[in-house]
């Protein structure tokens, strides 16, 4: 057993204060995406409905801005905001900081997109159906429309949010030093005495990110099921 | 409603723009960098490193940094008389943290190139890097010319000694390898007679392994690695190159190889990778371009 750990590289990650470095790192990745996952719900919950607009100008200006974030990789968005922002307006904002902006510019817009889909999801005969009861437009969606919508939404921005857990690797290119990166930096220092260190060390930040992301898609499935029709 | 999507609506232009005009801006823009004396005032120097390239710099298991440009930043500092902050950098990213004054100095095994020099200030030198190529004790490759055909020499992609075997001995039979350990085992198993990679790479290599001797320990040209500041920072620059030959006349380089690559690298190429008080043997100089390292 012992010759097992050795030979994963494992017993690295009990040198020093390695496995604390790691859960260091992963709280600097989580506290990154929580922060910009609470921001972007209730932008993204705005910009939905925004986008259910019939005015033109709306209409066009949200389009341009999904098809922005659609289009440019999140890596070029980070460069953007960490780097562009010091040559164009001498503003330094920390890599954190900067991470937080663009993880939440592109979460609105797709969290946005998720809540448009869901609003037109929800059959007119609803609307009319409620109307017909005589409830009032504030009655309508706050018991028929917005239960309907979120019921559907619940998958998908579950979908979100891990994608920007995951996602928050990208961030030590602008000098976050986060749980990958420390992963990294155990490996590299370890090279010589532990060539095979890497296999165990990428196995433990695979782990890390399971435990993080499986109890929010575990939370997802009770929602589902409990909200189900 | 209609505020915020104002607002949206500005952060998408402003996005549209900034990616437009980036390219272009930064050009003509100037770069912004702290002098000597604004450093000195705020007590910290801010200087970008390695966090993961063991032995030059990394991160050791208590999160200390550590390496043989660390070694050299600790000193900088302390010269200094202020703190050093260390900003862990990536390759790709080295010359955008000077531009936009977000470091002060660049400490990360950075090779000087006519391209980078253009974007940069390299100060004086204080490493040599060249390509080396490592072959098994039975049959050591002292010369490529004296391969045949048959004789494939394993490269990594991508890296410096595939571009520069490619270029210079296009009748060569190269093996290309995606990872470091793809092509440690290719060599390990014969597939072919030699490793052509940075010559602190085979050197670490050959020490480490039994049975492997570096018959070409430094091909092509010689290439140096060196500080940089930021473009203008002429204060800065000229301060650090006093400091390096002032460092030069206590042996502080060879103190840094023996306290950081010994390990790695062995004494046999200490003369060969150390530069001191930024002085490169001359007849290495006059070789000119291209080879070697990121």
């Amino acid at each position: 057993m012992p010759d097992l750990v050795t030979e994963l590289g494992l017993n690295v990650l009990f040198k020093g204060k390695n496995m604390i470095r790691l859960l260091g790192g992963l709280w600097v990745a989580l506290r990154i995406s929580l922060i910009s996952v609470l921001m972007c719900i209730p932008l993204g919950v705005l910009l939905g409905v925004v986008m259910t607009w019939k005015n033109p100008v709306t209409k066009a200006l949200s389009r341009l801005y999904l098809e922005i974030v659609r289009i440019m990789p999140q890596m070029v968005l980070l460069f953007l905001v960490y780097f562009g922002t010091t040559r164009m307006f001498g503003w330094n904002l920390s890599g954190e900081l900067s991470a937080v902006i663009v993880f939440t510019f592109w979460g609105t817009a797709e969290m946005g997109d998720l809540v448009r889909g869901a609003l037109v999801s929800i059959p007119k005969h609803q609307y009319e159906s409620s109307a017909a009861l005589g409830m009032t437009e504030n009655q309508i969606f706050l018991h028929i429309i917005i239960p309907q919508t979120l019921r559907r939404l619940v998958p998908l921005s579950i979908n979100l949010i891990t994608r920007m857990i995951k996602t928050t690797s990208l961030v030590m290119m602008i000098g976050v030093v986060e749980v990958l990166k420390v992963a990294q930096q155990i490996i590299e220092a370890n090279r010589m005495s532990s060539p095979n260190a890497a296999f165990g060390i990428y196995g433990t930040v695979f782990f890390l990110y399971f435990i993080i992301c499986w109890p929010v898609s575990l939370f997802a499935g009770y929602l589902e099921k409990r909200w189900g029709v | 409603m209609k505020r915020r999507t104002g607002k949206l609506v500005v952060a998408a232009l402003m996005t549209a723009a900034l990616a437009a005009g980036s390219t272009t801006a930064l050009a003509d823009e100037d770069v912004i960098y702290r002098t000597l004396d604004e450093i000195q005032e705020s007590g910290t120097v801010k200087i970008g490193v390695f966090s993961d390239k063991n032995p030059f710099g990394y991160v050791d298991e208590n999160g200390e940094y550590q390496g043989y440009d660390i070694y050299f930043a600790e000193r900088i500092a302390e010269d200094l008389g202020v703190e050093v902050e260390y900003v862990s950098t990536e390759a790709a990213s080295r010359i955008e943290y000077l531009q936009t004054g977000k470091v002060d100095i660049i400490l990360a095994n950075f090779t000087v190139t006519e391209e980078r020099a253009e974007e940069v200030d390299f100060a004086l030198p204080y490493m040599n890097v060249a390509l080396g190529v490592v072959s098994p004790d039975s049959n050591v490759i002292t010369d490529l010319d004296d391969l045949g055909e048959d004789d494939a020499v394993i490269v990594i992609s991508g890296t410096t000694a595939e571009t520069y075997l490619t270029e210079n001995y296009p009748d060569l039979t190269l093996q290309k390898y995606d990872t470091y350990a793809a092509a440690k085992e290719a060599l390990e198993n014969g597939n072919g007679v030699a490793w052509a990679n940075d010559n602190t790479e085979v050197i670490a290599f050959a020490n480490q392994n039994e049975g492997y001797t570096v018959g070409i320990p430094s091909l092509g040209s010689q290439d140096t690695i060196a500080p940089a500041v930021s473009k203008g920072n002429t204060t800065l620059l000229d301060w650090l190159n006093e400091e390096i030959t002032a460092l030069g006349e206590e042996e502080f380089f060879h103190a840094d190889y023996e306290a950081t690559l010994l390990e790695t690298y062995g004494s046999d190429y200490e003369e060969e990778l150390v530069v001191e008080g930024g002085v490169v043997a001359s007849e290495e100089v006059e070789e000119d371009t291209e080879a070697a390292t990121e």
